[in-house]
């Protein structure tokens, strides 16, 4: 797609178990490690949508008290993308007709859903695939249980949520569950295991490759 | 405000099964430190589980039918926001200027720290009036100070009008949401308690009987009764005005039969105009129970006057502090206050649709009741609250009035962690429990993280060894592993995959 990929070996996290779990200092020290890592105008593109959202949304506030950190914050901020935004919005994804028909079952992280669109983003990426046929599972819209530290002190709540999550998931037939959120399909695919269910979270960037592989074996 | 209490929910009425919740006469004492005990219970009860699962979804739809245009909402919404935070900028000179137009009225108003001061207020005014029995419509405030309990030590009756809290006070149960206080009973739950409580009355599950049923049962006590005592929706300072919203008329009965009218509510509740009431109505009951208005909307403006048919010929007003003056004092825990106990942040809870109202042991559940009750009763005994959430944020987007819940969640973990290290924003006044509440270890675990996650060195070094360690990963991973497999480092790090890709290229 004619686009170079640069990956600043440096990087780690984006901080946000530390920030939501009530250490924003320790989240902020992290940041700031990372402030210099990007320092040219180029689009910062993000495969998980939270770690998206936490960037663009919650990195310029920690560091309120210090002007030329928030500064670069702030360019970081302005610069990041989330990654099926850039490939529908920036890209302008269009794959040839004649994939294999496949029901896709989409789930958004509601984080990333809330700061960052990702819902309507991927609906649009899926669109943008022939022969995907998008399926609705009841309750969309609602948190699979993950929530970072959360599914740890309150195991048992969270993983009722993730079993009632992947119980609709499971009743719309789907062939594929795709995703665009790293933690997320941690845990849907961590529970899907225990279960023994033979169903797999794809990040939807592993999605999209795989049905490009499928469109240019077939034209080929 | 109140809502019709038995809602004929879709579906078949659930039965009800041995142990389930509800039903039998239990004893149930509020323990917040119980949560995570209670939360385990709960979601392990298919019972619950579904009943609470459609009553919630029920509500989400209803509400749902009002705000379908989401640009309207938020305007709305946004003016909901700053009704409140208007006054909640001038709280103190509000309390003041609702103090004197109250006086002026001809009401007492009465300042209660704590809930043994409001208790106290209580008794004097029902020993002064010799009262043995008073009404009392819906109030989530007088479940705050267990009014019902303290005056029957005291040998007076304090009797629930509202169908939902009289159906729970024969039942010596709690309420488990602030706006249906018993939507965790079935109406066969309903029919036992009232075949067993009241005399006469049949076994039935028809609905309206049981309603039927309840009223008269409550009509009877209306003119017994020397003190009615409500809760209070809205205070307008401008008036003096008390708002009252009710689908029942109970709260109308309450506050106009007896001589004696005790409202009580918390001291945030104030407004500045009038006018500011229309918002904040227009949001509340479509947020609560999905009606565009409540059958009644009670706007009291003191007691009888020369010439006056009815209405209470002596009033008093109950402002309980109650910890809310610690929440205000401390700019990033102010914006609890501007809660109008809707409870749509609980009716949108994925957390609070899982283990019910019960098992929070406070008063106020869900959403609003862990960002309001560590300052009510301190983070000591809430502690499992804050962090009882996966911060989806689905609360923040319903609430009318725009707290910015999951925040206020994360602020309170903040607040509740071990203090080894300085908090980044030190609080003016600490929060009863704070700095105490949780392990040091899980301090230093994060002290760890920031310094293997701030230098790129070392993280690289561990980035490194991970996928080829990964054999040693555990199989028993505390809480994550209760119905998941093991997290286990990828095979190959993408880090290790750039790498690849970048000799191949060079
Ligand atoms: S916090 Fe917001 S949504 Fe929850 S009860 Fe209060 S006003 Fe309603």
């Amino acid at each position: 797609m004619g686009v170079t990929v640069h990956f600043p070996r440096n990087q780690t996290c984006c901080g946000q178990p530390a920030y939501t779990t009530g250490f924003p200092e320790e989240a902020r020290k992290v940041a700031a490690a990372q402030l210099d890592l990007f320092p040219e105008d180029w689009p910062i593109i993000v495969p998980s949508g939270s770690c998206g959202g936490m960037l663009k949304h919650h990195w310029p506030k920690l560091f309120k008290d210090d002007a030329v950190l928030q500064a670069k914050a702030d360019s970081l901020a302005e610069r990041t993308v989330e990654f099926t935004d850039y490939v529908v919005n920036v890209l302008g994804l269009q794959l040839p007709a004649g994939g294999k028909p496949t029901k896709v079952a989409l789930h958004t992280s509601c984080s990333a859903r809330r700061e960052m669109g990702t819902l309507d983003i991927g609906r649009a990426a899926l669109g943008r695939l022939p022969g995907v046929e998008l399926v609705i599972h009841d309750h969309e819209s609602e948190c699979c249980g993950f929530g970072g530290t959360f599914s740890v002190k309150h195991p048992d709540i969270s993983s009722a949520m993730a079993s009632d999550k992947l119980e609709s998931i499971r009743k719309t037939g789907c062939d594929a569950l795709v995703s665009a959120d790293c933690g997320c399909l941690l845990n849907l695919n961590g529970s899907l295991a225990k279960r023994r269910d033979t169903l797999r979270g794809e990040h939807i960037a592993t999605f999209i490759r795989s049905r490009m592989d499928a469109s240019t074996e077939g034209t080929a | 405000m109140n809502a019709p209490v038995v809602i004929e929910r879709p579906g078949p009425a659930t039965p009800k099964t041995a142990g389930a919740p509800g039903g039998a006469h239990r004893e149930v004492h509020a323990r917040p430190e119980d949560f995570k005990q209670r939360s385990h219970e709960s979601v392990n009860d298919p019972h619950l589980r579904s009943s609470f699962r459609g009553a919630m979804d029920f509500l989400i739809e209803r509400r749902a039918v009002h705000f379908s245009d989401l640009v309207a909402f938020e305007t709305l919404r946004k003016l909901g926001e700053q009704v409140r935070q208007h006054a909640l900028s001038k709280l103190p000179e509000l309390l003041d200027q609702l103090e004197a137009k109250l006086t002026e009225l001809g009401v007492h108003v009465h300042w209660a720290e704590t809930p043994e001061d409001a208790n106290r207020i209580f008794l004097d005014i029902a020993q002064r009036h010799e009262a043995k029995l008073m009404v009392k419509g819906k109030s989530m405030v007088s479940e705050e100070i267990e009014l019902n309990h303290v005056m029957a030590d005291h040998g007076i009756e304090c009797l629930e009008t509202d169908m939902g809290e009289y159906i729970l006070q024969l039942d010596g149960d709690r309420p488990s949401h602030i706006i249906m206080p018993a939507i965790h009973k079935t109406k066969q739950d309903v029919a036992e308690i009232f075949h067993e409580h009241i005399a006469g009355a049949p076994l039935t599950d028809d609905v309206n009987e049981l309603i039927g049923i309840g009223r008269k049962a409550l009509r009877e006590k209306f003119g017994a009764a020397k003190i009615g005592v409500s809760g209070v929706n809205f205070m307008v300072a401008e008036t003096g005005s008390i708002v009252l919203v009710e689908n029942e008329g109970n709260g109308r009965l309450c506050t106009s039969v007896p001589d004696v009218h005790i409202a009580i509510t918390g001291l945030e509740k104030v407004i500045d105009k009038l006018e500011h009431v229309v918002p904040l109505y227009a949001l509340l009951p479509k947020s609560a129970t999905g009606q565009a208005v409540t059958t009644y909307l009670n706007v009291i403006t003191g007691p009888r006057r020369e010439g006056e048919r009815d209405g209470p010929r002596e009033m008093h007003l109950v402002l309980l502090d109650n910890g809310r003056t610690q929440a205000y004092r401390e700019e990033r825990f102010r914006a609890t206050l501007q809660c109008i106990r809707c409870g749509a942040c609980m009716n949108h809870c994925p957390v609070y649709t899982r283990v019910g109202g019960l098992s929070y042991g406070t008063t106020y559940p869900g959403p609003i009741g862990s960002i309001i009750s560590p300052h009510l009763v301190g983070l000591k005994s809430t502690r499992d609250l804050p962090t009882a959430s996966s911060l989806c944020g689905a609360c923040g987007e319903v609430c009318p009035v725009k707290i910015p819940i999951p925040e206020m969640l994360m602020k309170l973990r903040e607040a509740g962690r071990h203090s080894i290290t300085q908090s980044m924003t030190p609080p003016t006044q600490a929060l009863v429990g704070q700095g105490e509440v949780r392990a040091i270890s899980e301090a230093m675990a994060w002290r760890g993280w920031r310094v293997l996650y701030s230098h790129a060195f070392l993280y690289r070094l561990f980035a490194w060894f991970a996928p080829r360690l990964r054999w040693l990963t555990p199989a028993w991973q505390g809480g994550w592993t209760k119905s998941r497999t093991p997290l286990k480092p990828a095979p190959k790090s993408l880090r290790d995959m750039m790498a690849d890709r970048d000799k191949r290229r060079r």
